[in-house]
């Protein structure tokens, strides 16, 4: 800083850091109408938390259909045998497989509202 | 017993421990990588990191303790534990790593726009985080204990003073990389002498094992039938609303990234749930006594020794050992990580890191010291009553604030009240000793069943009798918590 005084002409500076991030302009109408909340992007929002929500309490349904009857059926067959297997076992890859199959449906879904969303570009 | 070899062994792996959180604190540099590491752990790490932190003393002891004690009914524990992960990740995973905020009360508060509900779940965090950093104390002092004959004492305060040193120093971005490695040395803990012990009972001729339900030492509840149903809406429900499990999916890039987390972390811990059955069902033929009282927690230490015998069962039994303070150590550095962030948003004056540092040995002290005070309860059972609050409290929040938009802060509010309150009255009565028998006990001991409902519809009802207090800005948050973040608008969806 000393040298400010005795330099006439300004300091150039070299801006290093990178831009600082300007708002992007949405791209797509459907982008638009979500960001403004307008009633139709409302809508839109809605729909993607319908296809996520079902998909999320159809592999709840089945999880809680199972789990809700089995210790029933373990108190009624009295089978030491069969409560190992099951449980000890047999649980784990159904489950990792119910994960699985969520997963591939969530993510379809998000696929396939991307494409609605897009399929609108901005006039 | 060959004390030098478990004394080497936890030593390694108190070390091994202060070594990589030393590695994580050198590049832990800024305040969001102290937090949650700068969002930026992949679905691998960060899947083995929250299953590493997840298997805790309940997990690595506590089931088999519990399978040799009272039989394959037990089986429920572990099977729940991994549910809870599938619950978590089709109402919650990716929502609510896309709502950007960094612990439960940031998201109570980003969601509801009220301070009060922020300071209640902040209460209920540090509460939760409490009751299960106790019984993690309670079987670091009962592993030692047994294999090297410290005072009782000496484990927990062992186990609290790593911690504390590990999380004040690295934080988040340190504390990945310790759990991560944490998770693959409690399955190869488990696994190396798994192998070994079946191999010993193949050479013994296969002695029959006793798998038989009526063949349990001690009768567990007056009711069964209703205690595993209690158990089971606990663990399955209670899973997404652990402060330790919470705050692990922020540190996930995005929302997609959460949920395929979710789904190795299902595999990682599915399958170390293999294990401990095997050391129930082995322990019942090898260790049919087990030396203090009723203590079945130990079944997992002593198994190799009794049935191997030898150099190797010494050596095995000094991995089981290592493997358990593993799962000492993982599980509570995650807990006082999140109670300790939860201290120092809420309750300390000001923010920052030097204050998250100044927290972190109060977020230890309350827990130590209930661990000296309360002895005698069994882990798995004390672990179960954390999820059984977590499940009143936290999981309503969690599900109804992301999937319900007439939910309004006086509802939310009534809700943690009644259903986390209520099963924590439930669990310190049943802690006390007052009720001991019938159904009384049975109701208080396993409150899920009915606490559940209860916070449910307290915060459905009150919620609905309040209409006029809808947070203005619901619309708002529920399109950040469910839009992919490439759709989101002016970029909102990848703060970082």
């Amino acid at each position: 800083m000393t040298g400010e005084s005795r330099q006439p002409a300004p300091r150039r500076e070299v801006v290093t850091g990178e831009p600082r991030r300007v708002r992007p302009l949405p791209r797509y109408r459907a982008q638009a109408e979500i960001e403004e909340q307008t009633a139709l992007g409302d809508a839109y929002v809605r729909s993607l938390m319908r296809g996520q929500l079902r998909a999320g309490l159809t592999a709840f349904a089945v999880l809680a259909l199972v789990v809700g009857t089995l210790p029933l059926a373990f108190a009624a067959l009295r089978d030491a045998t069969a409560v190992w297997v099951v449980l000890g076992f047999a649980a784990y890859p159904l489950l990792t497989l119910l994960a699985w199959w969520y997963v591939r449906r969530a993510e379809r879904n998000e696929r396939d509202f991307a494409r609605l969303v897009k399929g609108r570009p901005v006039p | 017993m060959n004390q030098s070899y478990t004394v080497t062994a936890v030593a390694l792996v108190v070390l091994a421990t202060v070594l990589v959180g030393g590695f994580g604190l050198r590049i832990s540099r800024t305040t969001s990588d102290f937090y949650v590491a700068s969002r930026t752990v992949g679905p691998g790490l960060n899947a083995a990191a929250i299953s590493g932190e997840y298997l805790s003393a309940a997990s690595f002891l506590g089931v088999a303790g519990l399978v040799l004690l009272h039989g394959p009914d037990m089986l429920w524990y572990p099977v729940g534990y991994t549910a809870g992960y599938l619950v978590l990740l089709v109402f919650v995973a990716a929502p609510l790593r896309r709502s950007g905020a960094y612990t439960l009360p940031d998201f109570a508060e980003g969601r509801l726009e009220s301070r009060a509900v922020r300071r209640l779940v902040s209460v209920f965090v540090a509460g939760a985080g409490w009751l299960y950093l106790v019984p993690q104390l309670q079987g670091a002092g009962l592993t030692l204990a047994i294999l090297t004959g410290a005072p009782d004492w000496f484990g927990g305060v062992l186990v609290a003073l790593v911690v504390v040193v590990a999380v004040a120093a690295g934080g988040m971005r340190s504390i990945t990389f310790v759990q991560a490695f944490q998770y693959w040395l409690k399955l190869t803990a488990l696994l190396v002498p798994a192998l070994f012990l079946l191999l010993a009972w193949q050479g013994d001729g296969r002695p029959r094992v006793d798998l038989d339900l009526a063949s349990a030492v001690a009768g567990r509840a007056d009711h069964p039938l209703y205690a595993t149903y209690g158990l089971i809406v606990a663990t399955f429900l209670g899973t997404m609303g652990l402060p330790h499990v919470v705050v692990r999916f922020y540190t996930s890039p995005n929302g997609r990234a959460a949920r395929r987390t979710t789904l190795f972390v299902l595999a990682l811990i599915g399958a170390f749930y293999l294990l401990p059955p095997v050391y129930g069902a082995l322990g019942r033929l090898y260790v049919p006594e087990l030396p203090y009282g009723t203590n079945a927690d130990a079944a997992v230490l002593l198994l190799p020794e009794r049935a191997i015998g030898g150099l190797g069962g010494a050596l095995l039994g000094a991995l089981v050992a290592g493997g358990a303070f593993a799962a000492f150590l993982s599980t509570a550095s995650g807990l006082t990580m999140a109670v300790a962030g939860v201290l120092t948003q809420d309750v300390l004056p000001s923010r920052g890191v030097r204050h998250f540092r100044l927290a972190t040995p109060l977020a230890m002290a309350v827990p130590l010291g209930g661990s000296l005070l309360i002895t005698g309860m069994p882990v798995a059972d004390s672990v179960g009553m954390a999820f059984a609050v977590s499940a009143s409290s936290f999981c309503p929040l969690l599900v109804l604030g992301i999937w319900w938009r007439r939910l309004t802060p006086p509802g939310a509010i009534a809700g943690l009240l009644l259903g986390g309150g209520l099963s924590f009255a439930a669990t310190v009565i049943t802690v006390s000793g007052a009720v001991r028998s019938g159904w009384p006990h049975a109701l208080l001991a396993w409150p899920a069943v009915w606490s559940v409902p209860v916070g449910f519809l307290a915060m459905i009802l009150v919620s609905l009798a309040t209409r006029g207090r809808i947070p203005p800005g619901t619309n708002a948050a529920m399109a950040r918590f469910h839009l992919p973040e490439a759709l989101m608008p002016s970029g909102k969806g990848g703060v970082r």
